[in-house]
């Protein structure tokens, strides 16, 4: 038999009459069946729904015999809209300024809110979301506490085996790295993760095929859709053969849904199993290599702080002696906190991203409130007009709440086409904003918290927009306003209206000043000297060993076709440092300083490939068979050793360069391979005995760029078919690391130009609001013979002096915030006066281009005409 | 007779439970009126009527027999008393002499 929802039934025997429960009930179910005997099942349940809805007590209760208030009755209502809705006919430009403003305001607001939204989501893709940690930890090194993610391989088994209860899962992962899959001919280099099997049910994969426990055979791997879609296409996937790196053959044992973009893991597209990365790793119970990551699910009953203090000192306790120098400790990061709280400094959380959103956040509530300032001003600004009216109506008879009513329907019906126009930009920009932002937001027009929200947003906008003009034009006098100067009474009347636009212009400017600070620090940020010459180079990321054993014949073979100049090895990519180590020595060591020393492997030719700058000594040479254990230092690893004179003398290499002497060749400029705000790394360059992972190459300027790879690839193809050719511009590697930092300088310019566009906006209708007011006036001057110009600048300065305020307001606030962000980078640039300088008078230029429009119309009218009426 | 007592709504459901005795409640009275009247009426409104009737002692009720049909409630039915009655015949009554008492050429002239 047909039910009725279930939840109605529940909320009747609530709220519904509890002597009379059974009966009505029991009324309501004959009914519903002979509903949906009648007119369908669907009607039935909203006739039921309905009928719920009436017998719910606080609805349901006997009417008092109370009547509203006259003005809130229906037709007063409907009265009201009707005026309003006249008004705004009548005067298209104000109602344009108005609309127009407020809805471009309240799109940005929805778009900062979707933005939020989406950041504050992030991860909840996966189900334990709240339970899920990352083992870090934390070191010591001169008393700076660096915080890192990578962990040594037996934590894992130690965590399961002494905490057992308190983690229902623990996985090791590899971190998410490039890898060539290949089934047959078809080959692709994808990003995925090597993980202990529990990681599958951690991360609560959606499986679309097979299940999470595939993961569980050691030769079997997880595909994500699109991979499997790549390969296999529309057949089924499950138990087919696929090889990783050309070398280690698994079969798919599942393929789940791709994560989404907002998860922390979106980049992963396969798990492959942890047994491939434990089988090359060497000492497996070293507790001193950090190079995985640890990530756990906690026990229902157990508390992330009391286990994040628990697991504390494990490496300590297991660890060789070293580690104790750098008292290694590990502690729990949760994963709600990882998107936006992952920034650590002296070993603790000090924010992240969530300052972004803080940022956007508040900037989002000031572009809407000068929308709603616009509203207020111009409503206030046209008082003369309405003054009268006003008069009229309480002469006759109108009470203060009925006037407030009425106001308080302008501003709904102007706020409720706003928000209409709202949607319809936010639906066209959202491409943009995406693109801008770097997410895929999707509308959630289907989501019943959207509107949920929308409305509680109009609700809230109305009233702000329409509070002042409501509750300030009802209060005027009837007498007063009928004779005509209720509205100006005294000199402060227009008081609050300048100290509105003083705001406007406050935020404007300081958002101005904030926009220009940000790209002057990226752009000082990218015209760092690098240290090396970027033009024309390329990496190549070289998993197989097969270019390292074919390189000199490749070498030969790519600069005889004239595709490179030079060709060579490294162990770390041009823009970034895998290696750091600790423990080196040398002579005249402070016995106390801990460093840790970035260490790059290479091979004879990478100096020339890359062009870096000896300020001492020289390159490597082949000429010289004792290069073998030379040793190339940048200038800031020569100034941490402190040698005066560093060619010959002699460094001990630390961490698993165990002790060997290297003895100093040369010394070079310092290139800048890892952030380019962070000062230079002290690293040492050192030759590479074994395979590198990446190929550096010079394309040979002769060539195009083009023609180069495609020469490349062929060459590679020959030596090495299993890989895919992958290479990356190094230039374009480089300038990816301010994509975070440009990205936030044109949201702020959007943010900015759309802030200083509202302002204008509100002076526009204000400006013409006086001259309207002063016609007379104007009029009564052209006669007395002044000029245009003075006519000009009698109405232009009230503006000028307002925004001079706004400007002497927002130095110093933007002054206060902009060197906090700064202080984030060790390499900025200076808050320098001129932009200041700048913004000022680029907003009082702005402001008098908006203003003399106006102004200059009023100016020109010719007086005969301005005078002669009434 | 205490006009003020017994509004339209309610004389009609007082006379429809009459009519549908002993078998009269909600469900079923809502549909007696709308067959009768050609009007949809709510049975919030008919169990209201009732239950103010009830107050007022011109109805009873007791509650039947459970049924599938409902879930496996009982339903509320309802009888007239012996005040309902009296009440009921004097509207009635009121009614037929007023009625009685129409001039016939006024009521020619209403067509």
């Amino acid at each position: 038999m047909n039910k009725p929802p279930r939840w109605l039934q529940k909320l009747l025997h609530w709220w519904g009459n509890p002597t009379t429960e059974e009966e009505v009930q029991g009324d309501l179910l004959e009914l519903y069946t002979y509903w949906v005997e009648t007119v369908g099942e669907r009607r039935a349940r909203w006739r039921y729904g309905l009928s719920v809805l009436k017998l719910l007590r606080p609805l349901a209760k006997r009417k008092q015999y109370y009547s509203p208030p006259f003005y809130l009755s229906p037709t007063m209502i409907r009265n009201y809209f009707k005026i309003a809705f006249r008004n705004l006919v009548r005067n298209k430009a104000y109602s344009l300024i108005n609309i127009g403003g407020l809805a471009v305001g309240m799109a940005v607001a929805m778009l900062i809110g979707l933005w939020i939204w989406d950041e504050l989501s992030y991860n909840k893709y996966h189900q334990h979301y709240d339970r899920i940690a990352q083992v870090m930890q934390n070191q010591t090194y001169n008393g700076v506490v660096t915080t890192q993610e990578h962990n040594p391989m037996p934590l894992g088994n130690a965590l399961r085996r002494i905490y057992g209860t308190d983690f229902t899962y623990v996985a090791m992962s590899s971190g998410t790295f490039s890898t060539i899959l290949s089934v047959g001919e078809k080959k692709f280099t994808k990003l995925g993760n090597y993980a202990e099997p529990e990681i599958a049910e951690m991360l609560s994969l959606k499986m679309v095929r097979g299940t999470r426990a595939g993961l569980k055979d050691p030769s079997s791997i997880l595909l994500s859709e699109s991979v499997a879609k790549a390969f296999f296409g529309e057949s089924d996937p499950i138990g087919k053969l696929l090889k990783i790196n050309d070398e280690s053959s698994v079969k798919v044992a599942g393929v789940y849904e791709d994560f989404p973009q907002n998860s922390q893991f979106n980049e992963v597209s396969f798990l492959a199993p942890w047994d491939i990365i434990a089988r090359a790793t060497k000492n497996k119970d070293d507790w001193d290599s950090n190079q995985f990551r640890t990530y756990v699910q906690l026990a229902d009953k157990a508390d992330l702080d009391n286990v994040s203090a628990k697991i504390k000192d494990i490496k300590l306790i297991n660890g060789r002696k070293e580690s104790r120098l750098y008292k290694a400790q590990m502690f729990l990061h949760p994963m709600r906190n990882w998107h936006l709280y992952s920034e650590f400094e002296n070993g603790v959380s000090i924010g992240g991203r969530i300052q972004y959103v803080w940022l956007f956040g508040i900037i989002g509530a000031f572009v809407l409130l000068l929308a709603c300032i616009n509203f207020m001003n111009l409503s206030t600004a046209r008082s003369e007009k309405r003054a009268k009216e006003v008069g009229i109506r309480k002469a006759i008879g109108s009470v203060r709440a009925q006037l407030i009513s009425q106001f308080f329907s302008e501003s709904f019906l102007v706020v409720l086409l706003a928000f209409a126009l709202a949607i319809g930009l936010v639906a066209v920009s959202m491409a943009g904003f995406n693109e801008l932002a770097g997410k895929e937001i999707a509308m959630f027009w289907l989501s019943p918290y959207f509107w949920l929200v929308s409305v509680g947003f109009i609700a809230l906008t109305g009233f702000l927009a329409g509070s002042y003009p409501a509750l300030y034009l009802s209060s005027f006098q009837p007498i007063k306003a009928l004779k005509g100067y209720g509205f100006q009474v005294g000199r402060f009347a227009a008081l609050p209206r300048k100290v509105l636009v003083v705001i406007q212009f406050t935020v404007s400017v300081t958002l101005i000043i904030g926009t220009i600070i940000v790209y002057r620090q990226i752009q000082f940020a990218q015209s760092r000297p690098i240290g090396y010459s970027r033009a024309g180079l390329i990496m190549i990321q070289t998993p197989t060993p097969d270019i390292h054993e074919h390189f000199e014949a490749v070498r030969n073979e790519l600069q005889q076709a004239g595709a490179v100049l030079e060709m060579a090895e490294s162990h770390s990519p041009l823009t970034d440092l895998f290696l750091t180590l600790p423990d080196f020595d040398w002579r005249g060591k402070d016995p106390n300083l801990q460093a840790s020393i970035g260490t790059i492997k290479v091979s004879h030719d990478f100096g020339k490939t890359v062009g870096w700058q000896f300020t001492q000594g020289r390159d490597f040479s082949r000429k010289f068979t004792t290069d073998s254990v030379g040793m190339v230092l940048n200038e800031s690893a020569a100034k941490l050793m402190g040698f005066t004179n560093p060619i010959g003398e002699l460094v001990k290499g630390g961490g698993f360069l165990n002790g060997e002497s290297f003895k100093v060749i040369g010394v070079i400029k310092d290139m800048v391979m890892e952030s380019p705000y962070k000062p230079v790394r002290p690293s040492v360059f050192v030759i590479n005995k074994r395979k590198g992972n990446f190929v550096v190459l010079k394309i040979d300027p002769a060539a195009s760029a083009s023609e180069a790879l495609s020469k490349t690839e062929a060459v590679f193809k020959k030596y090495n078919p299993a890989a895919p050719f992958d290479y990356k511009f190094v230039d374009q590697e480089h300038a990816l690391k301010f994509a975070a930092e440009e990205r936030v300088g044109k949201l702020a310019s959007v943010l900015a130009s759309l802030a200083i566009f509202i302002s204008c906006l509100g002076l526009f209708g204000l400006a013409s609001f006086m001259a309207e007011q002063r016609t007379k006036e104007i009029g009564v001057r052209k006669v007395l013979g002044a000029s245009v110009l003075n006519l000009w600048g009698l109405l232009s300065k009230d503006f000028v002096f307002l925004v001079l305020i706004a400007f002497c307001i927002a130095t110093p606030i933007a002054y206060y915030f902009l060197h906090n962000w700064l202080q984030k980078y060790e390499y900025r640039t200076e808050i320098s006066w001129w932009v200041f300088a700048l913004s000022g008078v680029g907003a009082l230029a702005i402001t008098l281009l908006t203003v003399s429009f106006q102004s200059i119309k009023a100016a020109l009218v010719n007086p005969v005409k301005s005078l002669r009426s009434e | 007779m205490r006009r003020s007592d017994l509004g339209e709504f309610e004389e009609v459901v007082l006379l429809a439970v009459a009519v549908l005795s002993p078998k009269a409640y909600s469900v079923v009275i809502a549909e007696e009126l709308e067959r009768e009247t050609n009007q949809t009426v709510s049975t919030g409104a008919v169990h209201a009527a009732l239950q103010r009737l009830e107050q007022k002692g011109y109805l009873t009720s007791y509650l039947g027999e459970a049924t599938a049909e409902r879930g496996g409630r009982r339903k509320r039915l309802f009888t007239v008393t012996a005040l309902g009655g009296r009440i009921m015949s004097e509207v009635h009554l009121v009614r037929n002499r007023m009625w009685e008492r129409i001039i016939p050429t006024i009521r020619l002239e209403w067509s």
